[in-house]
């Protein structure tokens, strides 16, 4: 089966396959691997109908930029006439009556939509444990987890289930399961992705994203899916640039380092040591590689939670039992409805953070925790600014370990959490980050590597990705 | 109950809804009255994945306003989210201005009994409404119509300024008169496009520390308002009388008998939970934004009030009428372009053609003479060539039916000129006086107010054309010469 949209559109071009067949193949793969647990729901009969109308359009030479990518949908991005629930039994039975701009960007160019995705409920979560319909198992070794929020997005491209999926990463819900199941994860710059239609977890922090085996594929989905778009107030309002036809990255780059990061003692040694050897592999190329002071890891995750919890207990009263999605049938009048559809409908991890949510922001606790962390968002986000006015990347681990059995962390919120360490800062400052498969563990497990760099650099770090994962990649 | 002893104390918070096309934060349509729920879409009806999408129209209102009102206007407008749940608030938080209102500072002036004063203002900022939530439309359920939810709405709050009732009536009446100049609210109270939340409190006359406030809500007119301060005024006043202690709680006013009760104390009240809205970026306002809703201003009562008064010469009181409504004072003031007797334009306006408007319950721009036609009416009359009445009671009611005539040719055509030859005039006093001999006789005796007799007597004769002014100097002439 192809591995990249450039091998398959090769490959329709030459009559070998078309894509139909191609759908058919992943239809009997995600059914073949059903216990993988990856897909809450797979939209065969559309999936088909999509396909054989492409197939037309690329005989008559009319198929648009997606032709040939097949692929999954992370179960909190709507799509018309589809039920999406965010892995939450508060939604069940939902149907979207429109469609997300990134899901109608696919379908415009003629991507075969095949699936919704598991995730961890309102894409809360680091294993994908904390869905309302099951774990997602890693596919590199199934007692593991695949990483979360986007768990069955990671998995799905990791298990061939499909061609690359698109998830959501609001502290690492892209990156962090990529790097747990070997696979290529971007999350784009805050305002780069349009996230009308993307159900919201914390509004300042979510972007839609890609994950793929491979930086093209990323690039390729990345150039449909972004640019301005009028329902989303916070994008930047400036076309995006063509990402797949700029994946040339020559010449030499400066590229930063914290110590403090890689010195962590949470950091898993093998990955420690991968990350020194790689740097010292960027340098024999003639890279600048610049180790920098910053003193803010520990802060990183107490202002993220408090500050996406705040958002999630606002975004997710929508929730209610009223307008629609569960109620509970023992509600008798309007506040039980709402105590018991809520209590009953949301799983305990959304409950936890909706309750710190409101905690944060209430009238007496609000400076001490929302400001605050208001406060260190801003000072990561200047002193995150002001590496990048002298260098080009910021390199750093994607996660502190490789894929984790499945049940070790989740009776411990805190350790989960701290699954985020790596992956928090780019979303506290709105930069992109990609996690790159570059790293083999001697347990099996591969992880991953990440790069960040300035906002709206998309398509500079897409390409020196590219070239990473051309010229880094580990003996095996 | 020793009334004298305490002094009232009221702020008024008025929700002014706005006459945009759309919603604040979609594009659903804001007008009022269409069936239930018709006027929603994903946005309005909060459903998973939507994002609000501001109306820049709702800024054009808002500093409009805060201009009207000599508000300082904030460049940087954050949005804040107000969170709690309610059935007729699908998102589960409101999309309005915390920290920093579009408005601060500004005053409405009032006037009573002559006396001005201005009351200040806090802020206006900006926010959405929520839909209607019904309880008494059906025997088992509660309804829920969205078409409200998300029509912008401007707050605006007073400071603890007004000393009386009669304070709040005036200011909530200024408020009324500002938004319906600037067309930004139809005012109606009635209808709840204009709402209004009083907090009350009462002290002892002197004392330097307010009482403890209460919120009154539901009080659908402002005459409603007065009452709700009048009857709180007394409660609050005999529970301290009675060595009680006010409450700080919410209370509603009850229109059937005048009074209030308890909704909810403050220990119940919600914590709203205000952070900034992360869906929207700040609002940038300009200062050649400003500008450029400065030049789109109206005129403004207040200005139009001081021009009749002071350009014209106009009273107070003919002012005060005048500009009560701008359709009436714009159409006033293209009247003065047409004739400078504007004594005489003002009676006209508060006299023939707010009867005329009365009587057919009509609205101004709904008036079928243009203004041009009132001012020729006027200038035949300072002509002499036809009088006052007759021109009030034949010449106005017939040109309101045939807008188009000329009002000379008409009045030639009917013969309701007045008639300048002294002869006829002469034989209709003289026919006047030769039907009551016995009154000439009282007349002579010292009873001169019989003249009206007379008068009438030729004014009958003369089917009304003859000039009265004149007629009565030739008719004491006449009965002096007896």
């Amino acid at each position: 089966m192809y591995l990249s949209l450039a091998d398959t559109r090769a490959a329709l071009a030459s009559g070998t396959t078309t894509i139909e067949s191609l759908t058919r193949h992943y239809l009997n793969t995600i059914q073949e691997k059903s216990d993988l647990n990856a897909f809450l729901e797979v939209f065969e009969e559309d999936a088909l109908r999509q396909a054989i109308a492409a197939d037309q359009k690329w005989k008559a030479g009319t198929a648009g930029k997606m032709a040939g990518m097949v692929i999954g949908l992370k179960d909190n991005l709507c799509y018309k006439g589809h039920q999406v629930t965010a892995s939450s039994k508060i939604l069940e039975g939902f149907e979207s009556l429109y469609s997300a701009t990134v899901v109608q960007r696919l379908i415009d160019e003629d991507a075969v939509i095949i699936g919704r995705l598991n995730c961890d409920e309102f894409a809360m979560g680091s294993s994908n444990e904390n869905s309302a319909y099951g774990v997602v198992k890693n596919p590199l070794d199934t007692s593991r987890v695949p990483g979360g929020s986007s768990g069955g997005s990671a998995a799905a491209v990791a298990a061939g289930l499909c061609l690359a999926t698109l998830g959501s990463d609001t502290g690492g819900s892209i990156r962090q399961p990529a790097s747990f199941c070997g696979v290529v994860g971007l999350k784009p710059t805050y305002g780069q992705v349009s996230r009308w239609g993307c159900i919201a977890y914390a509004s300042s922090f979510d972007q839609v994203g890609p994950l793929a085996n491979n930086v093209e594929d990323c690039a390729a989905i990345l150039e449909v899916i972004a640019g301005p778009d009028e329902f989303d107030a916070t994008m930047l309002q400036q076309p995006a640039p063509a990402f797949s036809e700029h994946m040339q990255a020559e010449g030499k780059y400066r590229i930063a380092y914290m110590p403090d990061y890689i010195e962590n003692a949470g950091l898993d040694p093998e990955i420690r040591d991968r990350m020194l050897g790689m740097i010292e592999q960027l340098r024999a190329e003639g890279h600048t590689v610049n180790a920098v002071e910053f003193p803010y890891l520990d802060y990183v995750i107490p202002a993220y939670y408090v500050l996406t919890t705040a958002e999630a207990s606002s975004n997710l009263s929508r929730f209610d039992g009223i307008h629609y999605g569960y109620r509970s049938k023992n509600a008798t009048d309007l506040e039980s409805t709402y105590k018991l559809s809520r209590s009953e409908g949301f799983g305990k991890e959304v409950k936890r953070r909706i309750m710190l949510g409101t905690f944060v922001l209430s009238s007496g606790y609000y400076d001490a925790y929302y400001s605050k962390a208001q406060k260190v968002r801003r000072i990561l986000r200047d002193r995150t600014r002001a590496i990048f006015e002298e260098n080009d990347f910021i390199l750093l681990p994607s996660t502190p370990g490789t894929a984790f059995p499945l049940g070790d962390k989740s009776s411990d919120p805190i350790k989960m959490y701290l699954e985020d360490i790596y992956t928090v800062q780019a979303n506290l400052c709105g930069i992109p980050a990609i996690s790159l498969p570059l790293g083999k563990h001697s347990n099996g497990m591969p992880f991953g590597v990440q790069l960040m760099a300035n906002s709206f650099q998309d398509q500079q770090l897409l390409a020196f990705s590219a070239r990473l994962m051309a010229g880094m990649a580990e003996p095996v | 109950m020793s009334v004298d002893l305490y002094e009232l104390v009221v702020g008024l918070e008025v929700h002014i809804q706005l006459l945009t096309k759309s919603k604040a934060y979609s594009a659903d349509p804001a007008e009022y009255g269409a069936l239930p729920n018709t006027n929603i879409s994903v946005i309005t009806l909060g459903h998973p994945g939507t994002l609000p999408r501001f109306n820049a129209q709702v800024a054009e209102y808002a500093v409009k306003l805060g201009l009207a009102c000599g508000c300082e206007i904030r460049r940087e407008n954050q949005f804040a989210r107000k969170n709690y749940f309610y059935a007729d608030l699908p998102k589960g938080y409101q999309i309005t201005q915390d920290k920093t209102p579009i408005c601060t500072g500004g005053k409405i002036r009032i006037k009573l009994d002559g006396v001005v004063k201005d009351i200040a203002l806090t802020r206006i900022h900006m926010e959405e409404d929520a839909g209607k939530s019904m309880h008494d439309q059906d025997a088992y359920d509660s309804l829920v119509d969205l078409n409200r939810a998300g029509v912008p709405l401007l707050e605006m709050v007073s400071e603890p300024e007004l000393r009386s009732a009669e304070e709040a009536y005036a200011y909530l009446t200024e408020v009324r008169k500002l938004v319906r100049y600037l067309e930004i609210c139809d005012g109606n109270m009635e209808e709840g496009s204009m709402r209004c939340d009083a907090n009350i409190s009462v002290r002892v006359r002197g004392a330097k520390e307010f009482g403890v406030k209460v919120e009154v809500k539901n009080m659908n007119s402002i005459r409603n308002v007065q009452r709700a301060i009048e009857f709180e005024t007394k409660r609050q006043i005999s529970v301290i009388e009675s060595q009680g202690i006010i409450d700080q709680e919410t209370r509603s006013f009850d229109a059937v008998n005048g009074t209030t009760f308890s909704l909810r104390s403050k220990e119940k009240a919600n914590d709203y939970r205000y952070f900034p809205e992360p869906d929207l970026t700040p609002l940038i306002v300009t200062p050649e934004y400003i500008e450029e809703v400065r030049q789109m201003m109206p005129p403004l009562p207040e200005a139009l009030h001081d021009r009749f008064t002071g350009e014209f010469g106009l009273s107070e009181y003919d002012a005060g009428i005048l500009t009560d409504s701008k359709p009436i004072a714009l159409y006033f003031a293209d009247l003065t372009s047409h004739t400078e007797n504007y004594k005489a334009a003002a009676n006209w306006m508060n006299g023939p053609v707010k009867s005329f408007l009365n009587e057919r319950a009509l609205e101004m721009h709904q008036f079928p003479l243009q203004a041009a036609k009132i001012a020729e009416l006027i200038a035949l009359i300072d002509a002499g060539k036809i009088s006052f009445s007759a021109a009030s009671q034949k010449l106005f009611p017939y040109l309101t039916e045939h807008p188009e005539a000329n009002a000379l040719e008409v009045s030639e055509t009917n013969n309701w000129l007045q008639n300048e030859d002294s002869a006829s005039m002469d034989e209709w006093i003289q026919e006047a006086i030769a039907r009551y001999p016995e009154k000439v006789l009282e007349y002579k005796g010292g009873k001169t107010g019989l003249i009206g007799l007379f008068m009438g007597e030729v004014m009958k004769l003369s089917q009304g054309k003859a000039d009265p002014k004149k007629a009565n100097q030739l008719m004491r002439d006449a009965l002096h010469k007896i």
